[in-house]
């Protein structure tokens, strides 16, 4: 099957000799969720900019459900559909107008682009907004008309920066399922994210760029399987002044209520309950000390910082 | 893409730049009308009557099309690099990066946009005038194929200028320092006769003149210039500026990183 992405030794140096990308390589299967992660400058943007044809690459081949980006743009361009970090549409235009106009760009008749329009403005919740200028809508509503946008054309590939940043979380939540119901559909999404929560929770794959490299590209699924400690924090009773002996268990109290464990993929919780059962020690509720993915995020880049410095 | 899908990406930016420059005409259409009634009062009718005739015309029916040809040019530049220089601030340029519209497409909207104002500005001012004296044309293609060309020609100009720009002051640059002296010194208010050979010589390099006199052919059937001459000019420069813009458009220089 056909890659839906597929970049490969890509390069890009800027005019003032910064080198964003050092040959990145990866491929994004068709139908799948996939995450690009990684800390600020990392090259998350530029690799995107580059597929989006925003920016100039310096060397490398992408292509887009097969159709080469140098040799077949167009074909390649009609795949994608762009969701940018930044407000990109004009400030002094109606709603209903920048939708209409994207949907123009694509060779989308007038009377289909005004349904389009209508669908996707609905579906995003804007529509009692169609007539209204576009610097009037609140910040969420912008986000939402830019998702409208990259949709009007009914893209194979949604290419997403940083959706949600600056969003609040009912308004997260709704996005999230809103990109779930058209990655259901069919519809392969790409997105930058900062909130490691939301790759976890949405994305199949990931790949974490860092220095203009790749260092990760797996399932999500088999990145965590490489956490080999996981912290976890329980609320007991009755409360306990001493902490308690737990064979083989790395544990404090952080207060009388409040136990931290670490606990090793080889020992399971069971164990951790039986020990405390048999002290009589009640666990109340329980969750993990830090999100999951950003421990092996944190350790990952780390790991690339200093393989780095040492080379 | 398929030509019909070619024709409505076309099409979009036209209506897209006509809207602009309809939304804002406060801005846009209606400084010029007021501006050349000011010049026919001034310099028409108030000016003119001392000055008697020119090229064998009253001094009102002169300048009538020296003011059109100003209009045309002054406003084909200006809708073109305002656009696109505010397209490129907005960084809703980007909404055109992504598609797969090709870049000639882009350009030819973009020039349609100029020339709708152009013409438009143009036919504004032809009207007024209409207050003033009475219009007659000598020869309808010229007129028509001159006034085309000038704006193909400004709005390309424009589009480069727009392109190069890095701040709004980029974009007042050009049409107050270059395009202003051009059109004042390029025949709108007289006739290159009357001044000394050195600087009828000097007149000569001005390309405003050539556009200027061959629309006053088109109008009244005299100029200070050869016509044919003047159409082999402007054919040249607008080949040359569209392949220059294409290039920039094509390296993206200005709009890609």
């Amino acid at each position: 099957m056909t890659a839906a992405l597929s970049i490969r030794n890509l390069c890009k140096t800027y005019d003032n000799g910064f080198e964003a990308l050092k040959g990145v390589s990866l491929e994004v299967q068709q139908g799948d969720f996939f995450a690009l992660l990684g800390p600020n400058g990392a090259g998350k943007s530029t690799t995107l900019g580059i597929v989006s044809s925003l920016v100039n690459k310096s060397s490398g081949e992408v292509e887009v459900f097969g159709h080469s980006l140098d040799k077949a743009h167009a074909q390649a361009k009609m795949c994608l559909g762009v969701v940018p970090q930044e407000f990109n549409f004009n400030q002094f235009e109606k709603v209903m107008d920048i939708v209409t106009t994207q949907a123009g760009y694509y060779g989308i008749a007038p009377r289909l682009a005004r349904e389009r329009a209508e669908f996707y403005l609905k579906k995003l919740g804007l529509w009692d907004k169609r007539n209204q200028v576009s610097r009037m809508l609140s910040g969420g509503m912008k986000r939402r008309l830019m998702i409208a946008r990259a949709l009007v054309h009914e893209p194979r590939v949604l290419i997403l920066d940083e959706p949600t940043a600056g969003v609040d979380i009912e308004l997260r939540r709704s996005m999230w399922a809103f990109l779930q119901e058209i990655n259901r559909a069919g519809t392969t999404i790409i997105l930058t994210t900062h909130y490691l929560e939301e790759a976890e929770s949405l994305c199949r794959n990931i790949a974490i760029i860092d220095h203009g490299r790749i260092v990760k590209n797996t399932s999500i699924k088999a990145l965590l399987q490489q956490l080999n400690t996981e912290t976890f924090i329980l609320d007991i009773d009755p409360p306990q002044s001493v902490l308690p002996a737990l064979n083989g268990y790395k544990a404090r109290l952080e207060d009388d209520h409040t136990l931290v464990v670490d606990v090793e993929k080889t020992q399971g919780l069971s164990g951790l309950f039986a020990e405390l059962s048999q002290q009589r020690i009640e666990v109340q509720s329980m969750r993990n000390k830090a999100n999951r993915l950003e421990e092996l995020f944190v350790s990952l880049v780390d790991k690339n910082l200093k393989d780095e410095k040492s080379a | 893409m398929k030509p019909r899908e070619l024709f409505i990406a076309f099409w979009t930016i036209v209506v897209k730049e006509i809207r602009r420059f309809m939304r804002i005409w406060p801005q846009t259409l209606l400084p010029p009308a007021i501006t050349m009634t000011l010049y026919f009062i001034i310099f028409g009718n108030l000016i003119g009557s001392r000055i008697g005739e020119m090229g064998g015309f009253d001094y009102m029916e002169y300048i009538v099309p020296g003011l059109i040809m100003m209009s045309v040019i002054t406003n084909s530049y200006g809708n073109v690099v305002s656009s696109f220089y505010g397209t490129k601030f907005q960084r809703n340029v980007e909404e055109l990066l992504v598609s797969p519209i090709p870049n000639w497409i882009i350009l030819s909207g973009y020039v349609v946009g100029g020339v709708s104002r152009g013409v438009g500005v143009g036919l504004i001012v032809t009207l007024l005038s209409l207050f003033f004296t009475d219009l007659q044309v000598h020869h309808l293609f010229v007129t028509i194929s001159i006034v085309l060309m000038t704006s193909i020609l400004f709005s390309l100009g424009g589009f480069i200028n727009a392109i190069y720009a890095n701040s709004f002051d980029d974009i007042s640059i050009v049409p107050t320092f270059i395009l202003t002296p051009l059109t004042y010194l390029g025949g709108v208010f007289y006739s290159i006769q009357l001044l000394p050979e050195f600087w009828q010589g000097v007149s000569m390099l001005n390309p405003i003149l050539y556009m200027v006199n061959t629309f006053r052919y088109g109008i009244l059937g005299v100029s200070d210039i050869n016509i044919v001459f003047a159409f082999s000019m402007l054919l040249a420069v607008i080949a040359v500026l569209f392949s220059y813009s294409l290039y920039l458009l094509q390296k993206g220089k200005g709009i890609r990183s």
